[in-house]
């Protein structure tokens, strides 16, 4: 360290001379140290490009990540506020812009933490150290006398202090340290790390402040909404608009060029109704007469397509990743086991629907949008309007949910391309219909598990085939097979030390736009594995809880790099972690209790976005096959944390988004179009059915991992597994359902 | 014309009389606490206060509102903090934010005429409700200790 402090000294020494006005007699304390002159901060000091200062000391930290309920505005920013010394009350957080300057910002794949963890402490520590410099030469005093202490360097011999306000000017005129100069804080030092610190948007969002996409508005705004073709890829034959335009405050209805494949992030066309407010644009647009002309996805039926993934899963399909010869140990099995597992298309219906702002003049374009993905506006922008990045301007407003779907911005597109149309900002106002039929849909699957066991009951062969669309599609038509990274995720990376084991891939054409939705395809494949690995338990008579366990086998750290799974540096996945979340899920939730009659225990556990989860629910079943959950367990070790508090509501969320999946909710076609529009159809989970949740959150000092999606995928399975066990019925497809068919039981 | 008070304010409104209060509140007073969710009824998002009692706004149209008195999330509370609102920031109960106004104008309008709910009566009274982010628990608990707060 000390040689750090040499280089300090030497900076000192290279720019002290640029800005010292003068020398003059600071009293502040006992003793009386001279100083120099203070320089006023003429404009904003930025150290970083997450950080500026005013002259007022107030610390603006940029949020370059997407705020949608993960509570990241509050988690990065406290990191960089931490390693700053700063005090939270002197901190303001400022939304970014859509720019790359600030490195990734799509805020997907649960990786905020992981991902920008270590460059906001660097940053943070970076102006810390300048600001002690700061003090050091304003006292004329060696920096490693200099301590920064929330918003205040003191000099410890003395005792005396400086506030952040007072050397932000002199900061300013240091040389940037590099990086390998910093000293970041051990954790015994943290002040927010890993404290429960509130939401900075709290105050906003109860009080009706809170400004989400549809909540901008400008002067001479239009509002618009768009009748989109019901089939992908239709096209409007033709339409009249003279209903639509005799609703008052109705100004004009104009057709929206037609996308073509791939989807992309591309608007899909329609025609638009532009009016003085959105009721009118909205009741106008329903009443537009328009003939579509539906094109090949208008075959798309829910129920045969079912029918051609199950008959996908039912033959031999690409090897994804093979050790030994599981058909070998299937033919020579004691015993076989197989089953199949059918879940359905999911929308993401967050409660704020998709809505955007645009405001595009000749020679600027401006967007508001609720979006993950601000910088994958920018080429869109420059294709609708011919501007480039310099004229473009991409704010990112609060997301009323996103789980995946706000990190294409359709909605976006077309505030663009209207406001271009009509010269006027505009407001795109998506209904809840609009919402959830022109979604990007998590992939409705078919699996099946076939399992060998040998003579003393261990077993000795797991093959999975799984046949959904693949997200892939989306991007290139020609992908009509899972890929590795969507097997990856749970499938792909199956845990158990079995010595055969095949995992295969069957064809399926993708008939609507596929998307990422909250823990992606984990949701069913995780839902395949932990519901077969219940069904091997009680096929060996096992307690579940050590079926998995002994299915999990030895502590090791796996790696699947050589089937075609990116290895992340310093993530291995490591199996004894998740047999310890199990085992402490198990004593949480008083696995082998004793429970009511109709009641049951499930439990199952995934490893995602580098997280390790396990989760016990517990179901009552009554006679007529009505059921509920009274309680849930779940435990996490997401390797270092940020926000305890978040990491847990992130939980409790997940629970609640499980059992949404697990119980209602459904997607389904015919001839092309989405049978499902509101939440009459397309249910999710209330209030009177949100079990007790128990949230478990391991300490670790692993490198961080992700927390929004992992708290998923457990879910559904436990479910399943729980039913079984207070019914001795086994439920394969999802959802299952308010009502269960007990005939049998 | 349709005169109706918003907040404790006189305010008119010539329009399309089938225009449902929610779009008068947001698009022509921008009142934007009050959010869209479904339109239908079916998700509480736009709840307010008409006569102190909870109506989404989402299906109440304008000309049913003559003489109506109007309670936003903007107005629960003018210049201070509801208990509810206390008790939201206590259990830290939103995520993402989007239908909390609608939340707590629900919770608001049940508890003054149920000071001290058990857990049955807040389900029931907040069944209409919908948050996505699953924030089901912690609106549980902050309306009991909001209650429990002589709210």
């Amino acid at each position: 360290m000390s040689n750090i402090r040499q280089v300090n000294r030497r900076d000192f020494l290279k720019t002290g001379g640029v800005f010292v006005l003068g020398v003059s007699l600071y009293g502040c304390g006992k003793e009386e140290l001279p100083v120099k002159a203070k320089p006023v901060l003429a404009e904003p000091w930025s150290p970083d490009v997450y950080l500026s200062f005013d002259a007022e000391g107030t610390a603006f930290i940029i949020s370059h990540r997407s705020e949608m309920g993960q509570g990241i505005r509050t988690g990065l920013t406290a990191v960089l506020a931490d390693e700053l010394e700063a005090d939270w009350e002197r901190v303001e957080v400022v939304q970014a812009t859509g720019d790359e300057k600030y490195g990734d910002q799509n805020t997907d794949g649960s990786w905020s933490v992981r991902g920008f963890m270590q460059p906001m402490r660097e940053a943070g520590a970076t102006a810390r150290l300048m600001l002690e410099q700061s003090a050091a030469q304003q006292w004329g005093v060696d920096v490693a006398e200099c301590k920064a202490r929330l918003h205040t360097v003191v000099h410890q011999p003395s005792g005396r202090s400086l506030d952040y306000s007072e050397l932000v000017a002199g900061a300013a005129e240091l040389p940037v340290p590099a990086t390998d100069l910093l000293e970041l804080k051990t954790p015994d030092q943290f002040r927010y790390i890993g404290k429960a610190l509130p939401i900075v948007d709290m105050h906003d969002m109860t009080h009706g402040g809170a400004i989400y996409g549809a909540d901008i508005r400008l002067p001479g705004m239009k509002f618009a909404a768009i009748a989109r073709p019901p089939v992908v890829f239709g096209k409007v034959k033709n339409y009249d608009a003279t209903k639509a335009l005799a609703v008052a405050g109705v100004e004009q209805v104009v057709e929206l060029p037609a996308a073509e494949a791939p989807s992309m992030f591309k608007a899909q066309g329609g025609v638009a109704v532009i009016a003085g407010n959105s009721w009118a644009a909205l009741k106008a647009r329903d009443l537009l007469d328009i003939e579509w002309d539906d094109g090949s996805n208008a075959d798309y039926d829910s129920d045969s397509y079912k029918q051609l993934l199950l008959q996908a899963v039912r033959q031999p399909g690409n090897v994804l990743r093979q050790q030994g010869d599981v058909n070998q140990a299937l033919a020579a099995a004691e015993r076989k086991l197989e089953a199949e597992y059918y879940a359905p298309h999911l929308a993401h219906a967050s409660m704020e629907p998709p809505a955007s702002v645009a405001s595009v003049t000749v020679d600027f374009c401006e967007v508001w949008a609720p979006t993950q993905n601000p910088q994958s506006l920018i080429p869109m922008v420059e294709a609708a309007t011919g501007l480039t990045k310099e004229q473009i301007k991409i704010n990112v407003t609060l997301l009323g949910g996103a789980f995946g779907r706000k990190s294409k911005c359709d909605f976006a597109e077309e505030a663009v391309v209207l406001s271009k149309m009509t010269g006027a900002p505009v407001l795109v106002q998506w209904s809840r219909e609009d919402d959830i039929r022109h979604d990007y849909f998590h992939s409705v699957s078919a699996q099946q598990l076939s399992a060998s066991l040998g003579p003393d009951g261990a077993v000795t062969g797991w093959r999975h085939r799984l046949a959904y669309p693949s997200i892939m599609s989306t991007f290139d038509p020609s992908v009509k097979s899972p890929v590795a990274f969507e097997a990856g995720l749970g499938a792909l990376n199956v845990p158990y030390d079995i010595e055969n084991l095949s995992i295969e891939a069957g064809e399926a054409e993708s008939k609507v736009r596929i998307g990422w939705l909250r823990s992606v395809c984990n949701i069913f494949q995780s839902f395949g594995v932990n519901s077969f690995s219940d069904e091997i338990a009680h096929a060996r008579g096992k307690d579940p809880r050590d079926n998995l366990l002994e299915l999990l086998g030895p502590d090791r750290a796996l790696d699947f790099t050589d089937v075609g799974l990116e290895a992340t540096e310093n993530y291995p996945f490591e199996t004894g972690r998740l047999r310890r979340v199990i085992e402490l899920v198990a004593d949480k939730a008083g696995w082998g209790r004793p429970v009511a009659d109709g009641h049951g225990l499930g439990i199952a556990a995934q490893y995602s976005f580098h997280s390790y989860v396990a989760a016990v629910v517990e179901v009552a079943v009554e006679a007529d096959g009505s059921w509920t959950v009274p309680r849930v367990d779940l435990a996490i070790d997401c390797g270092q944390y940020v926000n305890p508090d978040r990491v847990k509501s992130q939980q409790e969320g997940a629970v609640v988004f499980g059992l949404s999946l697990a119980r209602d909710s459904e997607i389904t076609a015919r001839n092309g179009r989405i049978v499902q529009g509101n939440f009459n159809n397309y249910r999710v989970l209330r209030i009177g059915m949100t079990p007790a949740t128990h949230i478990h959150l391991v300490d670790s000092t692993a490198p961080p991992a992700g927390v929004g999606e992992p708290g998923v995928p457990p879910i559904a399975p436990a479910v399943a597994n729980a039913l079984f066990a207070a019914t001795g019925k086994r439920f394969r497809e999802l959802p299952l359902g308010r009502k269960l068919d007990l005939a049998g039981t | 014309m349709i005169n109706l008070t918003i907040n404790g304010e006189s305010r008119q409104f010539d329009g399309d009389g089938d225009m449902p209060l929610l779009w008068f509140l947001r698009d022509l007073l921008t009142l934007t606490g009050t959010k869209y969710g479904c339109g239908k009824g079916l998700c509480g998002a736009c709840t307010v206060h008409l006569n102190g009692q909870s109506i989404r706004s989402c299906s109440v149209s304008m000309d049913r509102l003559e003489g109506a008195e109007i309670t936003t999330i903007e107005g629960l509370a003018a210049g201070g903090e509801h208990p509810l609102q206390i008790a939201w920031a206590e259990h830290n109960v939103p995520q993402c934010g989007y239908c909390q106004s609608g939340q707590i104008m629900q919770a608001a309008s049940f508890l003054a005429g149920n000071p001290n709910p058990d857990d049955a009566q807040i389900d029931d009274a907040m069944s209409g409700m919908i948050c996505r982010c699953g924030t089901y628990q912690r609106i549980r608990a902050a309306i009991k200790s909001a209650a429990g707060g002589g709210a």
